[in-house]
């Protein structure tokens, strides 16, 4: 008898899951495969030439501007990972210990509203701090500095990711420290440890989880992002998804484009391996 | 006393950091000249007006909002059902179920669009506005899915079990029981779908063709170069998300 209703609740347990299922075997890995697929044919004049092959693969990985691509979106990348966890980690702090527990939300709130401008719309704002004669270099001039020409470059499209990243972050350090008991801290300072000594070898790493996760998340959106060096970067050195806009808007070549988006896949799966044993705290 | 100086003086910094860009896209979207660019001329709404009553920015629009609330409360229901599937019984492949329905939060938007375009592209099936709908519930359920799952605990599934003694059927268990019992998470994931979808770029812009969304033709806007008009179109954009976004911190400050 016990048996007919666990089946039941299978049968049901299935019905609700099938539609979801479904979906995500329709619309998400059946795209996928076929993107992997893909990626193995050949474009040719008139279509695709189902022939299986790696000649996408070996073109891609021995064309010089495709290595570049590929360079400077780590570069970029890395570069905005890691100034995006230095500045934001100090305001988690401030914000979970030092900000009045009545005005904490709302300071949280406040370092995350631009989070809701379009992203578009984001770049396009920076485009115009850093424009020439804009407010940034309007303001240098006004206190007699010298101005910054960074309109059009790399320097502007990593200020831009920064400027997104650090509030990620300022989120998921936040939260990793709000979770941190208390008497840790007093024990270790029972037990003799400094501030620093506290922070390097009880803090740091209880919160090495919630830097992990973020990282990563900055990673996977960075590294997959056309919009931010499309528009702050000028055309100069493309990164890896502005060479995948470029294939599929220039040339319609398919293939080659599913080749290097298996290859974007191939490099946040590698990161995700590399900061994954951070995820969970040390113990 | 030093301590709580450098501080705050952090915090001041970082804050104008964050807020930069923003107060310069709301500030020059009044400009009363033709450049978004110091000096400010003087307070015009002129910008707005005329984002008001250009016709391909308020169809596009429209099409944005038809496109983020369809997906959405598609992506709800999807992910509330499965959610429930999985919380309800315990199935042999449930790990490998969660990983492959939270799959998609891990991969680039731009690999989803991309495998979705070659697909459709290898089906024969046209582009459109349901395209675009298709590729945001692909990214928004899986959300949902989360949400919902972390909501449904044993309280729920107590007062389900209790229901069903009762004599309420499936339907009625979900519609009275488990729906008003997680009511914050759902309208929490519902929220947040639509602010996504909303805000989605690059899936939009590879799987439409002549019906567009708002980040699609302001897009397209960009390309003439800095003006007040994408300024203000642009600041418009932010106010809609704001207040979405407050709705959302409303519905899980009742949690």
């Amino acid at each position: 008898m016990s048996l007919r209703i666990e089946d039941r609740e299978r049968r049901r347990a299935w019905a609700l899951l099938a539609p979801a299922v479904l979906w995500t075997a329709v619309f998400f890995l059946l795209p996928f495969a076929i993107m992997a697929a893909m990626s193995l044919w050949q474009k040719t004049d008139d279509g695709i030439e189902r022939t299986w092959s790696l000649v996408n693969y070996m073109t891609l990985f021995g064309n010089p501007t495709y290595i570049e691509a590929l360079f400077n979106s780590l570069e970029i990348t890395l570069i905005v990972t890691l100034l995006s966890i230095l500045l934001a980690y100090p305001l988690a702090w401030i914000i979970a210990e030092e900000v009045p527990e009545r005005y904490r939300r709302l300071a949280l709130v406040l370092a995350v509203v631009p989070f809701w401008t379009s992203y578009i719309v984001r770049s396009y704002a920076w485009s115009l701090v850093l424009a020439k004669q804009g407010v940034l270099n309007t303001a240098l001039e006004g206190i007699g500095l010298p101005t910054l020409d960074i309109s059009n470059s790399r320097a502007a499209i990593v200020l831009g990711f920064t400027h997104f990243f650090t509030m990620l972050l300022t989120l998921t350090i936040y939260a990793s420290l709000t979770q941190l008991p208390p008497n840790l801290r007093r024990a270790a300072a029972d037990l003799g440890a400094g501030p620093w000594a506290t922070f390097r070898h009880v803090i740091l790493p209880l919160t090495a989880p919630g830097i992990a996760v973020g990282a990563f998340l900055s990673f996977a959106l960075c590294i997959g992002d056309y919009v931010t060096p499309q528009i702050l970067g000028g055309g100069n050195d493309l990164a890896l998804p502005q060479l995948i806009m470029l294939q599929l808007g220039r040339r319609a070549d398919l293939p080659m484009v599913a080749a290097l988006s298996i290859v974007l896949m191939a490099v946040v799966t590698l990161a995700y391996l590399v900061v994954a044993r951070f995820m969970k705290v040390a113990r | 006393m030093t301590r709580f100086a450098i501080s705050a003086a952090y915090m001041a910094v970082l804050y104008a950091f964050i807020f930069l860009p923003v107060a310069v896209l709301v500030l020059f979207s009044f400009q009363d000249g033709r450049f978004p660019i110091p000096p400010f001329q003087g307070f015009t709404l002129k910008w707005h007006l005329e984002v008001l009553s250009d016709e391909e920015l308020m169809v596009a629009l429209r099409n944005s909002l038809l496109v983020a609330f369809g997906s959405s409360a598609l992506a709800l229901a999807l992910g509330f059902l499965a959610a429930r599937g999985l919380a309800t019984s315990e199935l042999p492949l449930a790990r490998t179920i969660r990983a492959a329905l939270t799959a998609p939060l891990s991969v680039s938007y731009l690999v989803i669009g991309l495998g979705l375009l070659a697909s459709l592209n290898l089906a024969g099936v046209g582009l459109s506005l349901w395209t675009v709908a298709i590729g945001h519930v692909v990214i928004n359920a899986p959300l949902c899915f989360a949400i919902c799952t972390a909501a449904i605990g044993p309280a729920q599934q107590q007062a389900e079990r209790a229901a069903r003694d009762l004599g309420a059927g499936e339907w009625a268990v979900m519609r009275f029981v488990t729906a008003p019992m997680i009511m914050p998470a759902l309208v929490a994931a519902f929220l947040l779908s639509v602010t996504f979808s909303w805000d989605e770029f690059i899936i939009a812009f590879l799987l439409s063709r002549f019906d567009v969304t708002l980040p699609v033709e302001i897009w397209s806007l960009l390309r003439s170069g800095l003006n007040p008009k994408t300024n203000a179109v642009g600041s418009l954009v932010f106010l809609i998300s704001a207040l979405a976004f407050l709705a959302f911190e409303l519905s899980a400050r009742r949690r």
